[in-house]
């Protein structure tokens, strides 16, 4: 698949540009930018992403664990009389088990997004322009045949200040 | 959506500085070649943390009698020392987590640095309690394992035990949350990188990372759980560590206040640090345009609110010691104003409470020098605090006759100075090697407070009108 690329300078004029070529029934690819941009998300119409649903499911199976195995040791396998109180002291065990929620749940999320990305160490960027991550805005449509209208994507980005528009063959990305 | 373009706040970044401009600016320190002054500070850091090297290993060779304790003190510099690095280490967190959630989007200047100070204090608090187990090689049995000992496990009802998951819990999230922020930044490095060993590290430490919109979008989310995960563990683990003493009958140390006390308290020691460390490096890297006077004064409103939480703690606890009817509680704290660690108890006082106070002038907020001196009493007064609670409470106990005075000797002093050097030391090669200012994040704000450039001419008052992003 072929796509075309376009480089902005700023992100306002990508934020109308992101909307104007949704609106016309393009299809983007993907957007290359050097920081969050502010409403982009929407712009593109991503959904939000599920891993806060994920980031739960970690931290609620930190829970069980903790207090499970709480359990498990304090009344069952070895009991320890501790001044006389209960072997299954609940509140004495919340601590633990609040600290084992908060470190299953970020550790767990931090990992998930690093799969959902892609992302691994000493994996190879792959770039459409070097500046992406330091000062360039970069657009990208599927081009999926030949009804792609380039006529109207390209004066679309020139009246968004576009510095330079490009169709990448063969999807090198 | 957008709210960058209201007349009503101020930029955070002063200058006209454009994206590339930021980079530069933020980078020039890891590109050049170590200043002299540099090297002077890294190598006094270095030869501190030395003398703390030789210290420890000495005290583990020979054991913990090297210290000054005796039978009615047992536990005194080493906790005190711990308790002030977790303190100091409260305040990168809070920045990155708390301040994220309420969207005071300046602390996207001093997030970076802040975070490597945590991780940085809190592995200098971590050698404490390490050094203090006698047997520091055997210090994993703390961990709840399958073991061939019983299997024998650990007690989940002692607040120490809650104080090894507490700490291990937030350095770990800490390390995630500051290395989840570095890896765009990264990225930057490694497409700017000229040589090759730099595009391979960087290579290797951004991974693979390219600024797509569909990863932002998740890396975004990702951000907000863990700052949201974050915020309660900040506050979780100073409650944990008052919990050592809360949980005693000792008095001074049996309050149902000490964890708000000293989360405060942690949060005004480690914002203090943090203004301590911004106020240099923004001189000496040349950063006044990123880390502005305005950061500075809203550092110091910080201090001066959790300063301001401190001194009311002070009050209760005096006030509940004396009018609550508990004689041993009444002695103690007269003890602790009027007895032999009296000058302890007042410098406590004079640098936690009085001189904070005059953060209230705009003036002196505004000054850097002057509070630059104050964040330094500020800490100063905060190791006091510290000090008194834990040495003047245990020092005259129930039984006059085993009442007895505490020295630390020069062996837990070089300790604690040996902690100072390791701080500096590791925080000398975070400002070195790492991108001091969260580059990808003052992108996001640089457009903050400022006017949309090609709606000006048509008036400021529809310029704001049309913000809807």
């Amino acid at each position: 698949m072929d796509l075309f690329s376009a480089v902005f300078k700023d992100e306002d004029d990508l934020l109308k540009v992101t909307r104007q070529v949704r609106d016309s029934g393009y299809s983007i690819y993907d957007i290359y930018t050097p920081y969050a941009v502010h409403g982009l998300d929407d712009a593109m119409g991503l959904k939000p992403s599920k891993l806060s649903y994920l980031c739960f499911g970690f931290a609620f199976l930190g829970l069980i664990v903790a207090i499970l195995s709480q359990y498990w040791i304090g009344s069952i396998d070895w009991p320890i009389n501790v001044g006389g109180k209960p072997f299954n002291s609940l509140p004495a065990y919340l601590p633990v088990t609040f600290e084992l929620t908060v470190l299953f749940g970020g550790v767990g999320i931090f990992f998930a997004f690093l799969f959902k990305a892609k992302l691994r160490p000493g994996k190879t960027a792959k770039l459409v322009n070097p500046h992406s991550t330091d000062y360039y805005f970069i657009l990208t449509l599927e081009i999926k045949d030949s009804s792609f209208d380039s006529e109207t994507v390209l004066s679309l980005c020139r009246q968004n200040n576009a510095v330079e528009t490009k169709i990448i063959l063969g999807n090198a990305l | 959506m957008s709210i960058y373009y209201s007349i009503l706040r101020k930029p955070i970044i002063a200058g006209d500085k454009k994206l590339k401009d930021i980079t530069d600016d933020v980078i020039r320190p890891l590109e050049q070649k170590p200043t002299l002054l540099w090297w002077v500070a890294f190598l006094v850091s270095l030869t501190v943390l030395l003398i703390g090297v030789v210290a420890v290993t000495y005290q583990i060779k020979v054991g913990i009698g090297t210290w000054g304790l005796n039978k009615t003190i047992g536990w005194a510099f080493d906790i005190t020392n711990f308790v002030f690095w977790i303190g100091i280490g409260h305040a990168g967190t809070l920045i990155s987590a708390i301040l994220f959630l309420f969207r005071q989007r300046w602390r996207t200047s001093i997030n970076r640095s802040a975070e490597a100070m945590t991780i940085i204090a809190v592995m200098c608090a971590g050698i404490f309690p390490l050094i203090h187990m006698g047997r520091p090689w055997l210090f994993f049995w703390v961990i709840p394992y399958p073991n061939l000992r019983g299997p024998l496990w650990v007690n989940f009802r002692s607040p120490l035990l809650w104080d090894f998951f507490a700490i291990s819990t937030y350095f770990t999230i800490s390390l995630i949350f500051w290395y989840l922020g570095l890896i765009p930044d990264m990225a930057t490095l490694r497409d700017r990188a000229k040589s090759k060993i730099k595009k391979f590290v960087y290579g290797l430490m951004s991974f693979g990372w390219n600024g797509s919109a569909r990863i932002w979008h998740h890396y975004e989310t990702t951000y907000l759980l863990l700052a949201a995960l974050a915020t309660p563990l900040v506050l979780s683990v100073h409650s944990i560590v008052s919990m050592d003493f809360a949980t005693a009958v000792i008095p001074g140390w049996h309050s149902t206040i000490f964890p708000p006390y000293f989360v405060a308290g942690a949060i005004f020691s480690g914002f203090s640090m943090v203004l301590t460390l911004m106020i240099i490096a923004r001189k000496v890297l040349h950063y006044e345009e990123y880390i502005t006077i305005d950061h500075i004064e809203k550092m110091c409103k910080i201090v001066l609110v959790t300063g301001g939480i401190v001194a009311l703690s002070y009050g209760i606890e005096i006030f509940m010691a004396i009018f609550f009817g508990n004689q041993y509680e009444r002695f103690m704290f007269l003890n602790r104003a009027l007895g032999p660690y009296a000058w302890a108890f007042w410098i406590m006082i004079s640098c936690n409470v009085l001189f904070p106070q005059f953060l209230w002038i705009k003036k002196i907020r505004r000054n850097v020098a002057l509070v630059f001196i104050l964040s330094i009493v500020v800490n100063i007064g905060m190791w006091f605090e510290r000090f008194v609670i834990i040495v003047t409470s245990l020092h005259r106990d129930f039984l006059p006759s085993s009442w007895a005075m505490y020295k630390p000797t020069i062996i837990e002093i070089a300790t604690l100075a040996g902690s100072f050097g390791l701080f500096f030391t590791f925080f000398l090669l975070f400002a070195r090697f790492v991108p001091f200012i969260a580059i990808g994040e003052v992108k996001g704000v640089l457009k903050y407070g400022k006017l949309k450039k090609n709606l000006t001419s048509e008036g400021s008052v529809k310029a704001n009108a049309d913000v809807t992003v």
